[in-house]
């Protein structure tokens, strides 16, 4: 639901249904709501056929890459006598994107319901809920409900009686956009500075604490309990006609300049212009939309055009120029010139860089210099040619993805929306130059 | 010479605390996964994480206060010297940026006396900071006080908020 706004007739609320429900909140009444049934079947199936019911849901990651769910877990060898963990990454971070916060607000037990039918399937007796320490109110909720189902027995040694071991703990994070990477999640996670692993090894053969692990982000896990309850082939039935690749719903969070910000969730492959006009209201009173970024400041920047033309799943959005990531869906109006928003991306991606590859540390303090250095009117056209080159030397190139993720808004800003920039550029405060004797 | 080495710190691990930090400590296979947490209770009970504050928790964990310190000055959220009694981050990433995020900015530095960023009130009162992405961008601008995180602020507000806070 498009949450703080009412349900829209066309959305499909499933995870969303009882955001603003403080009843949902409780074990209670979220229980009476249908609450850990779906845990309480998947306990009494094989954790193979978990998986395969969740790989036949098509369900894959929401936290942006993507990935099939149901084949992540698969990756996890049953009884090779090693710990296994679950982590599920609450680490929200991705500017435009707030649909996390929303689900651990409002519907905390179904993460956790998530989380143990999670963990049972890959063959973890311990689950880390990593939320970001910025994160206060999620943080306190979470807490609360964990201690009512580790009361309840739901979670813990023998949980739901079924001898089954299910531990679930919530760690706060400390301020650090790049421990929502995984790899730097789990370096987190063990004590240490949140820098990106190098893979291989992948997670599932040497994760956190050296053991196999998976992480799966809160939307991910969340819809897990749906799956189990309602079947595969129900929630595959979510998608595009001619794209079956996509299934599902998806929570999308909207912000910028327009009418109704708010979460708002839609089956997969839903007209991304219905969305912006119909659900989220359009434009701000006597403006036009400017730009769109539909998965995250990540993502490339799309003009209206090629947003207008996207379906909302995977492949729509990748064949519209961008892609869909964490669905944190941003706007920007006519009254904005993107070059300052666009510095403003890379100073986060500046400030927010672990530093260990030169590529990263390097390009994303000096694109931030150049593109704020246009922004205050003081640019030359150069300066465009340098940024591309620079965003070149930036991207497939690092560790982890953020040094791409730094590049992307300036390439698809420069090459789409180029007269923002030299609009600023013609401008150009004139210094005057030393003359040399 | 630090307050630890001349005898004037108070520990932080007693009582309650130290039983908090056993019971951290059953939740993973390592001390050192305690790390974060241990910091976040001495930051709860010393507003900050001081350098005597470091070394506490590098003896409970086994590890050097250096060790410590590198982790310490990864994370964002640690106080690596005393702030205002309310810490003020306000979110001025793009999404909030070009919804007015600036104009609530100003407006607090302005209404606390803060002269700029980072620098606390001569009362020692109030400390306003930028914060990359709080993750409320439908609801700018988010900011957050200690503890508290309140949505769509605007400026107009600002003067209200701070007469609110204790």
């Amino acid at each position: 639901m498009g949450y703080p706004h009412k349900s829209h007739a066309k959305e499909t609320a499933m995870l969303s249904k009882h955001f603003g429900n403080r009843e949902a909140m409780s074990l209670d009444s979220w229980k009476k709501l249908g609450g850990y049934k779906a845990l309480e079947t998947a306990l009494g199936m094989t954790p193979a056929d978990i998986v395969t019911v969740v790989k036949d849901s098509g369900l894959r990651g929401r936290g942006g890459a993507g990935f099939p769910t149901g084949m992540k877990w698969s990756f996890m060898k049953p009884s090779d006598g090693k710990p296994h963990y679950l982590i599920c990454n609450a680490d929200e971070s991705e500017p435009g994107t707030f649909k996390d916060r929303e689900i651990m607000r409002w519907t905390p037990h179904a993460v956790i319901e998530g989380c143990a039918i999670g963990a049972y399937a890959i063959g973890a007796e311990t689950c880390y809920i990593y939320i970001r320490g910025e994160f206060t109110e999620p943080l306190e909720r979470m807490e609360a409900a964990l201690r009512e189902a580790r009361a309840a027995g739901i979670v813990g040694k023998n949980a739901m009686g079924s001898g089954t071991t299910i531990n679930i703990w919530v760690h706060k994070g400390a301020g650090a956009y790049i421990c929502g990477e995984e790899t730097a999640m789990m370096n987190s996670l063990e004590g240490k500075r949140g820098n990106p692993r190098i893979k291989p090894p992948f997670p599932a053969v040497a994760g956190v604490f050296g053991q196999p692990t998976t992480i799966n982000n809160v939307e991910t896990l969340a819809a897990v309990p749906h799956i189990i309850n309602h079947g595969a082939s129900w929630y595959a039935k979510y998608h595009r006609a001619d794209n079956p690749k996509s299934t599902g719903t998806k929570l999308y969070s909207v912000c910028g300049n327009i009418r109704k910000p708010g979460n708002y969730e839609v089956a997969m492959g839903f007209p991304f212009k219905d969305f912006l006009y119909d659900l989220c209201g359009g434009p701000l009173a006597g403006r036009k939309f400017k730009a769109i970024i539909p998965g995250g400041i990540s993502v490339p920047i799309q003009t209206v055009d090629e947003a207008e033309a996207s379906p909302m799943d995977y492949e729509g959005f990748v064949a519209h120029g961008t892609m869909l990531g964490s669905g944190g869906v941003i706007v920007v109006d006519d009254a904005q010139n993107l070059v300052k928003f666009i510095a403003r991306a890379a100073r986060f991606f500046a400030h927010e860089s672990c530093a260990q590859c030169t590529q990263c540390r390097e390009g994303t303090a000096w694109t931030t210099k150049i593109v704020e250095r246009i922004a205050a009117g003081d640019g030359s056209t150069e300066d465009l040619d340098t940024l591309l080159s620079i965003a070149d030397n930036m991207t497939g190139k690092t560790i982890c993805v953020l040094s791409d993720s730094c590049a992307t808004p300036v390439v698809s800003g420069i090459t789409k929306f180029r007269t923002d920039f030299e609009s600023l550029i013609k401008t150009r405060h004139r210094h005057p130059v030393p003359v040399l004797a | 010479m630090s307050a630890a080495h001349t005898g004037t710190y108070t520990p932080v691990f007693v009582g309650e605390r130290k039983k908090q930090l056993d019971d951290l400590l059953t939740r993973y296979p390592t001390k050192l996964a305690a790390l974060l947490p241990a910091l976040w209770i001495v930051q709860d009970a010393t507003g900050w994480v001081s350098e005597d504050g470091m070394v506490e928790v590098a003896h409970a964990l086994d590890v050097t206060p250096a060790y410590v310190k590198g982790v310490v000055t990864f994370y964002t959220m640690y106080h690596q010297h005393p702030v205002g009694r309310h810490f003020i981050q306000v979110c001025t990433t793009s999404p909030c940026q070009i919804c007015g995020a600036e104009e609530v900015r100003d407006a607090f530095l302005k209404a606390t006396g803060c002269e700029e960023l980072g620098v606390t009130s001569s009362d020692g009162k109030y400390t306003v900071i930028e914060v990359e992405c709080l993750g409320a961008c439908g609801f700018s601008t988010p900011v957050m006080i200690n503890e508290q995180f309140i949505e769509s602020v605007t400026p107009a507000k600002v003067p209200e908020i701070l007469a609110g806070l204790k």
